[in-house]
């Protein structure tokens, strides 16, 4: 018997032991019409092949395992950044506990969102009674400021019109007519989750700019010297948040951050549950209008966003989450330029500091070849401080990416020597991305939990960036925006480095000549 | 039929249930498996049940669970003082009055306002459900388990996964951190 009450064990290791491996194995026998090892030794083996690799990338009518979410999520997530907002998901309820779930196990925090409950008979008759039920019963149960409404597949395909539900609702008495509910369609079928926090941040500016679907006049933009900042879809919006806040301040610089989730997703352990903490004012999002210039610091989760904020007649400036030295740099000179504030000399010393750590390890990354898969803005981010670094980001996938990502990495490429034989993969997925580490291996794999399976079948050493990332805890706490988001990022990757250095160098009286105190 | 694998108890009425149902070399198959586990079940209650004797807990799961894992409980000395299924339908609840005592707190299809209230009110020292309401209980002070992925660890049926199960109620409960919730001053 393996189990022991002084030392219990679980599935880690209770079923290694003979119990249950002989009556797996005995399963595997009787019952699994299992293929001989050696058909399934030759299969595998082809599998890493350029052959199969040939197959692979020819492949049209099947996605495998894509790196990317649902419009929904991204929804979900935009709308969580303004203050006292429920998200109201106009769908199913499965829907909604997805990313609910997903959220909660990224952050470890607890995600509210309402879903207005569709089942089948919603499915066919419209889900109109389902809207007016569901705003009246979030509007009542949770005492909401406001109430962001998105769509699911389901309430899309049936061509629900938000629109004119909410109008119904509210003379329904649903909700009051002064409530704010603004609202996107989300077909989770079309882009991803960054497409959805674009349409969804769009709705909520738009709703408060203009005019609040046609219930009160729309702002006229008196122009100050504000600067509004939105982050993104960002699996390190805690951390980052925080971190330009205190750029921002030191600075000295009036400013509105359109979409602040860092404090939603990270409330106290102090024994109440703050169902909204923080997050962007209501009064704060319809005065960005009047703001001088809007910075988004991605530019693929924002292009409609900035396409509205642009109309309105402010300057808009996107960057491709720019991690790093350079990137650090380019951010802050905009910032300047913009707001005519100057770069203090605190924030210069970070960025001494920044170049020093770079310079004190950089020979323990330079040449090195790195994967990298990931949102459109977050490869661009990261490939331009690897190429910083002397990396070479050998291959960079975005299942999410267009061609527009596509011809931006390139040109990043282009830029280096150290891209001089580094590739490009929009619209690829993470099978593709196996076949890519089989026949052109790299040194180190750079993405999100998902990659460990990628690490487990090609063994190339994951460095965990990206979202969602659930097996590992609290790292969405630290930035990997400005000078010491560089820092954060630069010392994630030398710890896998050193790690897999000492690893394979620990085998006693064999390769333990360089297995070193020092490195 | 239905059966119940979750705490001693259970998984030796259940495995005599089935034995019953066969002939005497199973049955004696059933009580020799009763036999050889009960020195790790008297082990496992003896090391766990004095540190979790008497307390309550609320759960909200789906499957059988919020009915099954009752007994589990009972063999610590713990007392479920309120159960609810997601998906449960009237047989459910009505099987579910063979597990319960006079009393008990059921809710179907329970909100997440409605459950914050319960256990405001209730005050139990254990909440066990799922990922989406773990983060809002711990943010309460109250010590919470998944009941549905047992929190990556388990697994908690049979009897090698009762003492999983009483290790993990354990770690949950007497965790330090709950003390450390309100600051001193």
């Amino acid at each position: 018997m393996s189990q022991n009450a002084e030392k219990v064990i679980d599935h880690f290791e209770l079923f290694r032991g003979p119990e249950y491996t002989g009556m797996l194995e005995n399963k595997k026998c009787m019952f699994e019409n299992p293929v001989p090892a050696e058909e399934l030794e030759r299969v595998s083996e082809w599998t890493k092949s350029d052959e199969y690799r040939k197959i692979n990338f020819a492949r049209a009518a099947l996605t495998i395992n894509p790196a990317k979410a649902c419009q929904p999520l991204g929804a979900v997530f935009a709308a969580l950044g303004f203050e006292g907002t429920l998200p109201f998901v106009h769908g199913s309820q499965g829907c909604v506990a997805y990313y609910r779930s997903h959220f909660s196990r990224h952050f470890k925090e607890p995600t509210s969102a309402v879903s207005s409950s569709m089942t089948e008979d919603a499915a066919v008759f419209g889900g109109l009674k389902n809207m007016i039920d569901g705003l009246a019963n979030c509007y009542t149960l949770y005492k909401p400021k406001m109430i962001a409404v998105s769509t699911t597949c389901m309430a899309e395909v049936i061509g629900d019109d938000l629109n004119a539900f909410i109008k119904n609702s509210k003379e329904a008495g649903s909700v009051p007519e002064t409530l704010d509910v603004p609202f996107a369609h989300t077909p989770a079928f079309v882009g991803s989750h960054v497409t959805g926090y674009d349409n969804s941040l769009k709705g909520i500016i738009e709703h408060f700019w203009d005019g609040k679907a046609g219930t009160a006049p729309k702002l006229e933009r008196k122009p100050n010297g504000k600067l509004n900042f939105i982050g993104g879809f960002d699996g390190y919006t805690v951390g980052n948040m925080r971190e330009i806040k205190r750029l921002f301040d030191l600075m000295g610089i009036e400013y509105t951050i359109l979409g602040d989730n860092s404090d939603v997703w990270d409330t106290p352990g102090d024994g109440e549950f703050r169902m909204y903490d923080g997050g962007t004012t209501l009064e704060d999002a319809a005065n960005a209008v009047h703001a001088k210039a809007t910075i988004s610091m991605q530019e693929f989760c924002t292009e409609k966003t900035l396409e509205l904020i642009e109309n309105k007649g402010q300057e808009v400036v996107a960057f491709n989450h720019p991690v790093g030295v350079e990137g650090t740099d380019r951010f802050l000179l905009e910032v300047s330029r913009l707001t005519g504030k100057s770069i203090p000399t605190a924030i210069t010393k970070e960025r001494g500091r920044l170049v020093d750590a770079i310079a004190d390890s950089s020979a323990h990354i330079h040449g090195k070849k790195f994967a990298l898969y990931g949102d459109p803005d977050l490869t661009l981010g990261l490939a331009a401080f690897l190429l910083e670094l002397g990396a070479e980001p050998t291959h960079i996938l975005s299942t999410n990416g267009g061609k527009a990502w596509q011809e931006k990495a390139e040109a990043l490429l282009a830029s280096s020597p150290f891209g001089k034989n580094c590739h490009v993969y929009a619209g690829k997925d993470l099978w593709h991305m196996r076949s890519l580490l089989f026949t052109e291996p790299v040194d180190f794999l750079i993405g999100n939990t998902y990659g460990k399976f990628l690490e487990r079948d090609t063994k190339t050493p994951l460095i965990r960036l990206g979202f969602p990332i659930f097996d590992r805890h609290h790292h969405h706490r630290y930035p990997v925006w400005g000078y010491q988001g560089g820092l954060n990022v630069l010392v994630t990757i030398l710890d896998k480095i050193f790690d897999q250095m000492d690893q394979t160098t620990n085998d006693v009286a064999k390769n333990d000549y360089s297995f070193d105190i020092i490195r | 039929m239905e059966y119940n694998f979750f705490g001693p108890s259970k998984v030796a009425a259940s495995l005599r249930e089935i034995a019953n149902h066969f002939d005497d070399t199973i049955k004696e198959g059933a009580e020799r498996v009763i036999a050889k586990y009960q020195a790790l079940t008297d082990a496992t209650i003896a090391r766990f049940r004095p540190r979790l004797e008497g307390k309550k807990v609320m759960l909200f799961v789906g499957g059988l669970r919020p009915r099954h894992v009752i007994g589990a409980y009972e063999d610590l000395g713990m007392e479920v003082v309120g159960t609810g299924y997601e998906f449960g339908h009237n047989d459910d609840y009505q099987r579910t009055t063979h597990y319960v005592k006079d009393g008990t707190l059921i809710y179907d299809d329970v909100t997440a306002f409605e459950f914050e209230k319960f256990v405001e009110k209730v005050q139990p020292d254990l909440v066990g459900s799922g990922i989406k309401e773990k983060y809002i209980f711990q943010k309460m002070g109250v010590p919470f388990r998944q009941m549905h992925s047992w929190d990556y660890s388990g697994p908690y049926h049979g009897y090698d996964g009762f003492a999983i199960f009483a290790r993990d109620m354990d770690m949950a409960i007497n965790a330090p951190v709950w003390r450390l919730t309100k600051a001193p001053w």
